[in-house]
């Protein structure tokens, strides 16, 4: 009787052909890819030779004054970017978050914000970077600048599908209560969502961190300046100095914004 | 019936009430109904029969299709944007889920019954007028939880100290009416009694009337003075608690045999 019974039931863990055509495709299209761009095992182990010398000639790391002050500049504009960028950014997403938030607005005006939120996001920042120096011309402002445009694409995007995960029930006690739009905001709303907020911030401020040294690449101000150039003389030690000065600093942010996160919660 | 008189003294009277979600099939069948000055009033029926709608139109949370819901001289199904807002502010609404927000304090949560009243900068600022904290910590002792809870988290409640913290900001509304959307559902028998029973002395402290949509007949029994049952959109008794019998749970509920 157990027998028959058990060529009746159905396979509990059927096989998903598609899964298993997809996962195909994509093992042969790496292999197909790996083997136009000549991605092969010798023509690594050649390059690691490279790397060597490269590494030997990195140390020890630069440590003359006139190159730590040069370091201390542009870390500090380095900073100041990273700051400023996440507080306009922030400022900005709050309003465009909740624009894009489909429980709470009508249709066309989530629709807008969203597109426009997209529009943030397609670039990276060293590419809007490139677009704001070509538009205001060297210097930290536009690296500044581009780092607003990516903290509001990150932040609204993130912000307002949190707003999009509320619970409802507040909100329609609220409403009930009488509440104007604003008020319905600010105490069933923002309340859900506020930690959540506080997070993505302190995310996206260890990111324009690491963005700022970045942008400096090309012409957007902070450490990317010197960090280029350092490599366009083969000045390594200098390099050296550089990334660990920005290894440590995007470490010791992120304990921070870790515990503040943590305080919030 | 005393219907026609009171339309327009009564503080709530619906009249031909129709509510479709999708046309052609109305939730709502033409309901018409004068509540009295004061009272609880229980709505019984099975579930999907209308009676959350039905309250639900009475404050607009759901937009009724066609009828006129007279509160206080206006027809609150014509009313729209700021005038909405201040009439809904005169409604009190407790819900089935409490609908409190968790991450604010229980003293927030009761004051956020006052946001009809006050400018947004006031509530964004927490400037909330020494009145008006006043009248919130009294209401918390009066609804039997006391000054010790106003700081407590709204998550760190139980589910009847939470529905009762629910109907303080009701109550902080200074409602000329008062809703319960199946304000017991959620509750253990006992808390489901207590709560009842708080909302009928409401109601005739503050002379006001008590709508409430209950599942349970013997708790309708129990509090309430006037039993309104409903069955697919339509109501088919109306009386006193005493009034009602097998016959008429029969009708509102169908089937016999659970009345055995």
């Amino acid at each position: 009787m157990i027998g028959a019974s058990q060529a009746r039931r159905p396979d509990p863990f059927p096989t998903d052909w598609r899964l298993r055509g997809l996962k195909f495709l994509v093992l042969a299209y790496a292999l197909y890819a790996a083997s136009t761009l000549d991605l092969t095992w010798s023509r690594f182990v050649s390059g690691l030779g490279n790397g060597a010398t490269f590494l030997s000639r990195m140390f020890p790391p630069q440590t003359a004054p006139d190159k730590l002050m040069l370091l201390w500049d542009g870390v500090l504009e380095s900073m100041q970017i990273a700051v400023l960028s996440t507080f306009f950014g922030v400022l900005l997403a709050l309003p465009l978050g909740i624009l894009a938030a489909r429980n709470l607005m009508l249709a066309p005006v989530s629709w807008a914000a969203r597109g426009f939120i997209a529009l943030c996001r397609s670039l990276h920042p060293v590419v809007v970077a490139i677009l704001f120096v070509k538009a205001v011309g060297f210097g930290a402002l536009a690296g500044a600048l581009a780092l607003i445009v990516a903290s509001l694409g990150f932040i609204s995007k993130l912000f307002g599908e949190a707003v999009e995960e509320i619970d409802m029930k507040p909100v329609e006690a609220a409403r009930a209560a009488g509440g104007s739009f604003m008020g319905v905001m600010l105490m069933a709303v923002l309340p859900q969502v506020g930690a959540r907020f506080i997070g993505f911030c302190s995310y996206q401020f260890d990111s324009n961190l690491r963005n700022s040294t970045m942008v400096g690449i090309v012409g957007g101000g902070g450490i990317g300046a010197p960090l280029f150039t350092a490599y366009q003389r083969f000045d390594y030690d200098f390099v050296l100095t550089i990334l660990v000065t920005v290894i440590g600093l995007v470490l010791a942010t992120e304990v921070l914004t870790g515990r503040l996160r943590r305080l919030f919660q | 019936m005393d219907t026609e008189m009171s339309l327009s003294g009564g503080p709530l009277a619906i009249r031909n009430l129709v509510k479709e979600y999708r046309p052609g099939q109305p939730v709502l069948k033409g309901v018409s109904l004068v509540f009295p000055e004061t009272g609880v009033t229980a709505i019984i029926g099975p579930s999907g029969t209308g009676k959350s709608t039905l309250i639900r139109c009475v404050n607009r949370l759901v937009d009724p299709t066609s009828g006129e819901i007279w509160f206080e001289g206006s027809d609150l199904a014509a009313l729209s944007g700021s005038a909405l807002r201040l009439a809904r502010r005169r409604i009190g609404m407790i819900f089935q889920e409490y609908n409190l927000v968790e991450r604010l304090s229980v003293i927030e949560n009761i004051l956020s019954g006052r946001l009809g009243y006050l400018p947004f900068w006031r509530v964004w600022l927490r400037k909330f007028p020494s009145e008006d904290i006043d009248r919130a910590f009294m209401l918390l002792d009066a609804v039997g939880l006391g000054g010790d809870f106003a700081t407590r988290r709204a998550d760190q409640l139980s589910g009847g100290q939470r529905q009762r913290v629910g109907i303080a900001r009701a109550l902080m509304q200074q409602p000329r009416l008062l809703l319960a959307d199946e304000p017991t559902s959620s509750l253990d028998p006992r808390t489901s009694i207590e709560v009842m029973d708080l909302l009928g002395e409401l109601s005739q402290r503050q002379h006001i009337p008590v709508v409430i949509n209950i599942h349970n007949v013997e708790l309708a029994r129990r509090c309430a003075s006037r039993i309104i049952g409903m069955s697919q959109g339509a109501i088919v008794f109306d009386g006193r608690p005493e009034a009602l019998d097998d016959s008429h749970l029969k009708a509102i509920y169908g089937g016999e045999g659970w009345l055995q």
